[in-house]
């Protein structure tokens, strides 16, 4: 059933892809594109200043010297600031090794006070499946946080897991993933399919997702192509907002 | 389904459940393309419920006829020493895991997948980890089925001596304690945190009602089982599991589906065996009861014959099912891992489940252990091969 759903989608959505030239990754990345409106972005890059918060654990940075500099994080900052001239934008990261979507989800009215974002980019589900959480209290943790960030008036970006071949027998992230999706789609919310990005990406040849290495090079690269998209995520969200504010209200 | 006469094995039981295992194997490599023929893609249930419940009835069957005959004691000590069996299996496959696992910690790192990394530490902490592993506590991705068995065996013996007495207080003593379990959360918990990912507490509920239908009570309900009514009302049910698993793939259609339904129909738990599983389940039987008959001749097919001789060895095939699945990621991995490899590893995997199947067959032949070489006492018979 999934690719025919792809298909239905691709077929349904094309007209938004936001593939550029030049960029490999980018295109083998296939239909990247928002389901659901970014209401509060909208109203942000119409006030020119945008505030996002990536709440994330381990796989929402890298380690090394320039880790920062080179996680996803700070290349949405950077690829939505020229995608988005006159506006200034600013991503801040909270992320934390080992952290689960309900511990997330208690940390979300701090960072909802500290950075007043007007979308959160909520990456989770690794450590959930690590640490064996319950998938209907993950479930469960997602629908609150999306309660919390409506209340604030906050949008919300899912974002699950990484697809790591080596490790996809010995981690079971499949009712993760599926409740993330579940929630996403009930709660119209977009959710950011890293998942299968990268699937894609592995399956392409884009990026070598199996070989042992110990450089960041791979890393840097799937960060920053990663980054690009979920700027044009957003943007293409902001666009599409007019059309299902109601709905969210 | 009608109850079997005595020494006559309904082979319907053997082939679904050979498919079953069929299924989970393919369930369990991960992205795979040729899973996506499996039912858990189209409904709430999937191969889990089909296996609980057909073990639950080839165990009342076996062991019923075994308790009749040789008495409680006997019949109890020979459902324990099954339930060992099976313990034993799983501890062998945990050790396979913890190979392959061992290797990839130690010869896999990329900076990229830190996080994932994750999955290693427990290697740092043999001390712990084994022992929970060996209280059933611990168990990695997709060893969940065989310690979810072992509860049920464990505690069949007084179950089904309950059974054999008083049929429909055995049956309402299962799904109270089904009732309860989901009532007050009962779970068994597990290492490092959670609980087990099968409730046993509530998985038992499919698992006695299937012994309960092998003891008479599908004999009962075959006017439920074979009316119209019931074939209309689960078809219905099974188009509407199908539109509800839509919406959780498709955007736009959620809006579709009421509130009030959703409010009362999720979470469609599995964990708990959601009420859902079991109807769609349930549709799903009652239609296949209708469609395939017992003396349908295409059961005595050869082409039916490879399922079915997996579901005759059911244990053995499951274990090696699981470690093909592992063996057929690793392959994936280290050669490649292209849609024409996922179908020849999937293929390759069925055929050596098939093959085993046949092998375990021709042992128990020459060792005189099989049904059809010796008559012996029944029920003794079908021990090894039918549970």
């Amino acid at each position: 059933m999934k690719p025919i759903v792809a298909a239905l989608l691709c077929a349904l959505c094309c007209s938004a892809a936001v593939a550029k030239e030049g960029n490999e990754c980018i295109t083998a990345a296939g239909t990247v594109a928002p389901d659901f409106g970014l209401p509060h972005v909208a109203r942000a890059i119409a006030k020119k200043k945008l505030d996002v918060a990536v709440v994330g654990s381990a796989s929402s940075e890298l380690n090394g010297p320039t880790g920062t500099n080179i996680a996803y994080p700070t290349r949405l900052e950077a690829a939505l600031r020229s995608l988005l001239p006159g506006v200034t934008v600013k991503v801040s990261t909270y992320a934390r090794p080992r952290e689960i979507a309900s511990e997330m989800e208690g940390k979300l009215p701090r960072i909802i006070a500290e950075a007043k974002p007007a979308l959160l980019i909520w990456q989770t589900g690794t450590a959930d499946a690590i640490r064996g959480v319950d998938p209907e209290e993950f479930r469960v943790a997602l629908d609150d946080g999306v309660d919390k960030l409506r209340a604030a008036d906050v949008d919300v970006v899912f974002m699950n897991m990484q697809y790591s071949p080596r490790t996809e027998a010995m981690l079971a992230v499949t009712a993760y993933a599926d409740a993330m999706r579940i929630i996403a789609l009930k709660r119209e919310a977009n959710l950011f399919d890293r998942f299968t990005i990268m699937k894609r990406w592995n399956e392409s040849g884009v990026f070598d997702l199996y070989g042992a290495t110990r450089t960041t090079s791979v890393a840097e690269h799937v960060h920053d192509c990663l980054g690009q998209l979920l700027a044009d995520v957003v943007v293409a969200g902001a666009k599409l907002a007019p059309a299902v504010d109601k709905g969210t209200q | 389904m009608s109850l079997p006469k005595p020494g006559e094995r309904d082979l319907r039981l053997d082939l679904f459940r050979g498919l079953a295992l069929w299924l989970i194997f393919l369930d369990h490599i991960p992205s795979n393309i040729v899973n996506w023929v499996t039912i858990r893609n189209y409904g709430f249930s999937d191969a889990t419920e089909i296996f609980v419940f057909i073990s639950g009835y080839t165990a009342a069957f076996v062991y019923g006829r075994a308790m009749r005959d040789h008495g409680t004691v006997v019949a109890g000590a020979r459902i324990l020493k099954r339930a060992w069996q099976v313990y034993v299996a799983h501890i062998f496959l945990f050790a396979i895991y913890t190979a392959e696992i061992s290797y990839v910690a130690h010869s896999f790192e990329n900076p990229l997948y830190g996080e994932e990394m994750g999955i290693f530490d427990f290697l740092q902490q043999p001390d712990v980890t084994l022992v929970q592993a060996m209280l059933l506590k611990f168990k990695p991705a997709n060893m969940d089925v065989l310690p979810l068995y072992i509860i049920l065996l464990a505690g069949f013996p007084p179950m089904l001596w309950l059974l054999l007495r008083a049929p429909p207080v055995a049956l309402g003593a299962s799904a109270l304690l089904y009732v309860l379990a989901l009532h007050f959360e009962w779970n068994i918990s597990a290492y490092p945190n959670g609980n087990w990912f099968f409730n046993p507490f509530a998985w038992q509920a499919l698992f006695v009602f299937g012994a309960w239908c092998a003891l008479g009570g599908a004999k009962q309900l075959s006017v439920v089982i074979l009316s119209p009514i019931t074939a209309v009302f689960a078809v219905l049910f099974l188009v509407f599991a199908f539109f509800i698993v839509l919406t959780w793939y498709i955007p736009g259609l959620d809006a579709l589906v009421p509130r009030r339904l959703e409010e009362w129909m999720y979470p469609i738990d599995k964990t708990n065996l959601g009420i859902l599983r079991i109807v769609h389940f349930l549709s799903l039987a009652v239609l296949t009861v209708r469609m395939v008959p017992g003396n349908w001749p295409g059961l005595r097919s050869m082409w039916l014959r490879p399922a079915i001789l997996c579901g005759q060895h059911s244990l053995e095939i499951f274990c090696l099912g699981v470690f093909l699945s592992f063996a057929a990621h690793f392959a994936m991995v280290e050669i490649n891992q292209g849609v024409g490899m996922q179908i020849a590893t999937s293929f390759l995997g069925i055929i050596l489940m098939i093959a085993t199947a046949a092998l375990i067959s021709w042992y128990k032949r020459i060792e005189g252990r099989s049904p059809r070489s010796r008559p012996g006492p029944p029920g003794a018979t079908l021990v090894g091969g039918g549970v």
